[in-house]
């Protein structure tokens, strides 16, 4: 047995679990049901109900991002300052994580429905049921609460190993503390933040659990209409071909966030 | 001496339970370079500190041209710190690093573009503005974090272990180097140092700490040749410290043998320390000197010899250009003027800091 012969497994890890079906994919999607090549269900994008579920999915999955960003850094910020406490108050932020994703957005329902626990306590005080569940706002909500955690980390991270000396000398140079922070941390936690932002808006941007579960089916994102193409239309081509054009949008968004990220330092 | 400049008036400061610094008072004068020593823990780096506006003292008050700025924060305080791990921002290249505390302050940009000039051609670094921060060496980076500090002109520069990460040579450099520019910009320094031979080379004025107590001050030469106390003695050089007594002006006892010296006022039959540098010991013929004893070890250091002489019952520290073998016979004998009296320990803080040394 010589090294290389370790390194098999992940050989065919890569052969069986990404070639072969990135393969399929671009089979599907570059082919018709009779199975001539054809570009059509990539152009299918462009029609206006695929156009506007994506325009959606990128304003959804957009606001969640900044609205995860505004809500991670100054509690970056305040970590950075925090001695003992710190590991358990980022354990916190962790916690939901580690309940399934789906029961955690399921409770969001519960929460938010008619009858639901919100509007329960809305009319105890004698305030009016409000309208809830099944809006757009509902679906960001429930994207931001699934997601904080991977835009608090990354920018934690980087966060955390400014050293101290770095805003002291800030400080010493005249800056004001909103300075030290505009001119020092901002930069310095670019990294973390371009991370942060890729971690929350790609699986925002692709995600059809939390806009079916909250937004009742009557919210179509793109990942609604790629699964509906697989489950219910039955057309695994269109739902390929569509894919395709998620993977190129994502990779964009990833090429233009690694001009940022050039050291990589966010994922450490 | 030219006016005064910065005044620590009764600083008291400690972490939780532990008493850092303890009611100490020290002024400084304008264009003097003014070193604190002394071993970690000594309170040095927190008096510092506590002078750029980084740590809140306890009690007492600093002054600064007469002015309290004790609840100054470090932004509004005339002066700028030269940090121990030079902390410059690694986002920066060396021309901006420089022009940070210029454009905080909103100068014009032809302004902040000759004081760049200025002050790269001041620490010899012309050709390297537009470089990045981790291009450069350690001492390049030191140079950097110096100008950086002076191009905001200002009136005292604390420098913080500057030099404890650079290697043997490049400390030595910048020791010339630091001397010089504290000549060619006529500001204050304060340095804060736990290396004993850096504190003598470039300072006018030496502040031995320990404890968080000043345990001496004065000129580098008058802290070598006259420590005030054993822990004096000891931290700054090598040193023979004897128990003694002075038998009366001029005369003292050590080890049962009597030497003269130049020291009186200590009154008679009085017990006392005893401090002799290992440099000033002389050796010769048996017989020769005031007292008798054995070389126990030897060692060549390059520039002398360091033995081990065992007489009268101590251990003497000896440094000479001219060798003697293990086993022989030598005598002892010391000029007059290179014996220094010390008192006894009076006070228990005293004695607590002999004993802790």
């Amino acid at each position: 047995m010589n090294k290389r012969s370790f390194t098999a497994p992940y050989i065919i890890w890569i052969i069986g679990g990404t070639l072969i079906p990135l393969a399929m994919m671009f089979y599907y999607g570059l082919t018709d049901e009779s199975g001539t090549w054809t570009l059509q269900n990539i152009l299918a994008i462009f029609e206006p109900g695929n156009l506007r579920a994506l325009w959606k999915s990128l304003l959804y999955s957009a606001a969640c991002t900044v609205v995860c960003l505004l809500l991670s850094y100054p509690i970056a910020l305040i970590l950075r300052n925090v001695k003992r406490a710190k590991g358990v108050i980022v354990f916190i932020f962790l916690l939901p994580m580690w309940v399934n994703f789906l029961l955690r957005t399921m409770a969001w329902q519960v929460l938010l429905e008619k009858g639901g626990v919100i509007n329960g306590i809305l009319s105890w005080i004698g305030l009016p049921k409000a309208r809830l569940i099944n809006t757009p706002g509902a679906i960001i909500m429930g994207m931001v609460y699934d997601f904080l955690p991977f835009m608090l980390l990354p920018i934690n991270n980087v966060l955390s190993k400014v050293p101290n000396s770095l805003t002291e000398a800030a400080y010493d140079l005249g800056a004001s503390k909103a300075q030290v922070i505009t001119k020092v941390l901002l930069p310095l936690s670019v990294p973390g933040i371009v991370s942060g932002i890729t971690m929350v808006f790609v699986p925002a941007l692709t995600t059809f659990v939390i806009s079916n579960m909250l937004g009742g089916g009557k919210i179509l994102l793109i990942g609604n209409i790629i699964e509906q193409e697989f489950t219910v239309g039955d057309n695994w081509n269109l739902g390929a071909g569509l894919s395709i054009v998620m993977m190129i949008f994502i990779l964009v968004s990833m090429a233009f966030i690694a001009k940022f990220d050039k050291k990589g330092e966010g994922l450490a | 001496m030219s006016s005064t400049l910065v005044e620590l008036e009764h600083i008291s400061k400690s972490y939780g339970s532990k008493l850092i610094i303890d009611d100490l008072s020290l002024t400084i004068h304008e264009n003097e370079f003014v070193t604190l020593l002394g071993p970690s823990g000594c309170g040095k780096t927190t008096t510092l500190r506590i002078i750029g506006g980084f740590e809140m003292p306890d009690s007492g008050r600093v002054l600064f041209e007469g002015r309290d700025i004790t609840n100054t924060p470090p932004n509004h305080r005339n002066l700028n710190t030269v940090f121990q791990k030079y902390a410059l921002f690694p986002n920066m290249t060396i021309a901006e690093n420089i022009a940070f505390g210029l454009r905080i302050s909103k100068k014009s940009k032809q302004y902040i573009d000759d004081k760049i000039k200025y002050a790269l051609k001041l620490v010899n670094m012309e050709d390297f503005a537009d470089r990045s921060v981790d291009s450069i060496s350690g001492g390049q980076q030191q140079r950097v974090a110096i100008a950086r500090a002076i191009v905001n002109e200002p009136k005292l520069l604390l420098l913080d272990e500057p030099l404890g990460a650079l290697d043997l040579k490049l400390r030595q450099e910048m020791q010339y180097e630091l001397i010089r520019l504290k000549n060619e910009l006529g500001i204050t320094f304060i340095y804060v140092t736990h290396d004993q031979e850096e504190a003598l080379t470039m300072s006018d004025t030496v502040v031995v700490m320990n404890q968080g107590y000043i345990q001496q001050m004065g000129t580098p030469e008058s802290i070598y040749n006259e420590p005030e106390n054993a822990f004096v003695a000891a931290f700054i050089g090598d040193s023979n410290i004897i128990p003694g007594f002075m038998v009366q002006d001029k005369l003292v006892d050590i080890l049962g043998v009597r030497f003269d010296c130049v020291d009186s006022g200590f009154g008679t039959n009085t017990p006392v320390d005893v401090v002799i540098r290992p440099e000033d010991v002389i050796l010769g013929k048996p017989g020769e000197g005031r007292m008798d004893g054995r070389v126990t070890h030897i060692i060549f250091k390059g520039v002398h010899y360091e033995m081990e002489v065992m007489a009268g019952g101590f251990e003497w520290l000896v440094q000479s250009t001219v060798g003697h073998p293990v086993g022989e016979e030598v005598s002892i004998s010391v000029d007059p003027f290179n014996i220094q009296i010390m008192n006894k320990p009076a006070s228990e803080d005293e004695e607590a800091i002999k004993l802790d040394e």
